[in-house]
């Protein structure tokens, strides 16, 4: 009966997901989701630890060295998986002319710069005592830090641009160059002959380790995974207030008026 | 799977390198969220301080 | 066609008005490369072996010294704009520019990397390499340092980010042709370098003349 009276009703659920692109509509929708994230992340990474120091086994040829892969891996992961959505935000940006996601692109820039260095940082800690030297140039390596430099050439362009809509378009432009980046990292240990070691999990085939181990692993990831949400939402509230400063949708805001 | 939690610490000899990766993880972790909470706390005081500055300038030309 | 041609006429004309600003990242090659040799001594074997990153990385870095005139003299004085209303398309226009800076600044570091070649005591069939790197990889250097320049047109400080935003994309150019120079001076097969570099220069022409004429736009507007 509702159905036939109200014309708007078929297309609720289609008017719901366009609307959230509005900033005024998405921001409240992000302060709920961003506890829900953090809650995640927490029991994740409870659950990694625990698993990653209490269950995985010690390693036969690397000790307890080894453990390091638990940070590493998900912060290499994260660092490639965050410059493909960044840049997929702000392609979307730049062909739907969407202020918001060109915010979300510049949200998760930062997160995934720490990642990069995340990512080096141990992997340096890890390649001293396994291979006796802090850094190599080998391709993996060299391709990860490029990706470090093409983050920190993101946040730069768009913090020296003063007209924000020509920021978030440059910007995009440079994100969407640099993807090209992101499977050399991922392939560069197959194409080439690299100290680094190769691919131990993969869609297609069992994994070359322990199940332990991949469970410590893929929990640290996902743990990663939602904090770099849980992080990105809360710049993104920030970046909206920033920037949609003088609207009335802001004016109104409870914690804003006095 | 640890005898002692001196064992533990010492992670098998590798403890610079394991709590030297788990440490500035946890550290960034931890920073990033306060740093991007301070950035949002600035921006609602700034957006506050706009509201009464224009609450005055609305009273005192009245 | 013809308005590639005339694009390119038209810079290289600026560009012999004032030689002076072409011939200063030459001689900044130039004098680059030979502080090396003097900052680290004489010892043969050691420059043979660091000429090819030496060499490369100036070539490099004179590069981006002379991309800045690319867009932006053009672009302060109006003309750029001008170029975009024509009903030219836009990528002939930008290509046309990257060609007539591969020709001012490039192809003379491909006629000049044999002579500074020798200060380093490179043997001839590693300057042969040498030119063969410079003359695949120079393009690819003007192509890519394209994009850096339309997206930085105007910007405060635009030209230090604009090394900042380029320099790690010119790292893959940087590592096959240095490598390819130091493969060949000890005596493995440099076909695979030159694949690579053949590769980046191909993917290169067909997508960044696009990129940078959207780049250009977005600065305009």
């Amino acid at each position: 009966m509702n159905q036939v009276n109200n014309p708007s009703f078929s297309n609720n659920r289609l008017v719901n997901w366009f609307s959230l692109s509005s900033p005024s509509i998405f921001y409240p929708v992000a302060g709920k989701l961003i506890p829900i994230f953090w809650a995640l992340a927490v029991v994740f990474g409870l659950a990694g630890l625990w698993v990653s120091f209490f269950v995985a086994p010690v390693d036969a040829v690397q000790g307890q060295g080894y453990r390091i892969i638990f940070v590493h891996v998900p912060a290499s992961w994260m660092s490639m998986f965050l410059y493909l959505v960044m840049a997929a935000w702000a392609g979307l940006g730049l062909v739907f002319n969407t202020r918001l996601s060109a915010m979300m692109a510049q949200a998760l820039a930062p997160v995934g710069a720490w990642m990069a260095f995340l990512s080096l940082w141990t992997g340096a800690l890890w390649g001293k005592p396994m291979w006796g030297a802090w850094w190599v140039w080998d391709a993996r390596l060299t391709s990860e830090l490029i990706l470090l430099f093409l983050y920190l050439g993101f946040i730069a362009l768009q913090s020296s641009i003063d007209d924000r809509r020509r920021a978030d378009k440059a910007g995009a432009i440079l994100a969407l160059v640099g993807v090209v980046n992101v499977p050399i990292i991922y392939f560069s240990v197959k194409w080439w002959n690299t100290l680094h070691q190769g691919a131990s999990v993969s869609l297609t085939k069992a994994p070359a380790m322990a199940q332990t181990m991949l469970w410590g692993m893929l929990l640290m990831a996902l743990c990663f995974w939602m904090y770099s949400i849980a992080v990105g939402l809360m710049r993104v509230r920030a970046i909206i207030l920033e920037r949609e400063a003088h609207t009335d949708w802001v004016r109104q805001l409870s914690k804003v008026k006095s | 799977m640890w005898n002692s939690p001196a064992e533990f610490f010492a992670m098998g000899g590798y403890a610079l390198y394991v709590w030297g990766s788990f440490g500035v993880c946890a550290l960034v972790l931890l920073l990033e969220p306060l740093v991007v909470h301070a950035r949002f706390k600035a921006i609602v005081r700034r957006l506050k301080q706009e509201q009464l500055a224009e609450q005055f300038d609305k009273e005192s030309s009245q | 066609m013809r308005a590639l041609l005339a694009i390119i006429h038209r810079d290289l004309l600026l560009v012999m008005r004032r030689k002076s600003e072409v011939l200063t990242a030459l001689f900044f090659f130039v004098v680059v490369t030979s502080l090396f040799p003097l900052g680290i001594g004489a010892d043969a074997a050691l420059l043979r072996k660091i000429a090819p990153g030496v060499i490369w990385v100036a070539a490099l870095l004179s590069t981006l010294l002379g991309l800045h005139r690319m867009f932006a003299a053009d672009y302060q004085d109006g003309a750029l704009e001008q170029l975009a209303l024509s009903p030219q398309p836009m990528v002939l226009l930008v290509a046309g520019k990257i060609i007539a800076h591969w020709i001012v600044c490039g192809l003379p570091l491909v006629v000049l990397a044999p002579v500074i070649g020798i200060q380093f005591d490179l043997d001839a069939s590693s300057l042969y390499v040498m030119m063969g790197t410079l003359l695949l990889g120079t393009p690819v250097l003007s192509l890519l340092g394209s994009i850096g320049a339309a997206l930085t047109l105007g910007v405060r400080g635009g030209s230090v980010l604009m090394s900042l935003l380029i320099l790690p994309l010119y790292i893959p150019v940087l590592i096959f042709g240095a490598g390819a120079v130091y493969a060949n001076s000890v005596g493995l097969n440099t076909s695979g370098h030159f694949s690579m570099l053949g590769a980046l220069l191909i993917l290169a022409l067909a997508f960044v003349p696009w990129v940078s004429a959207a780049a250009v736009k977005i600065a305009i507007e």
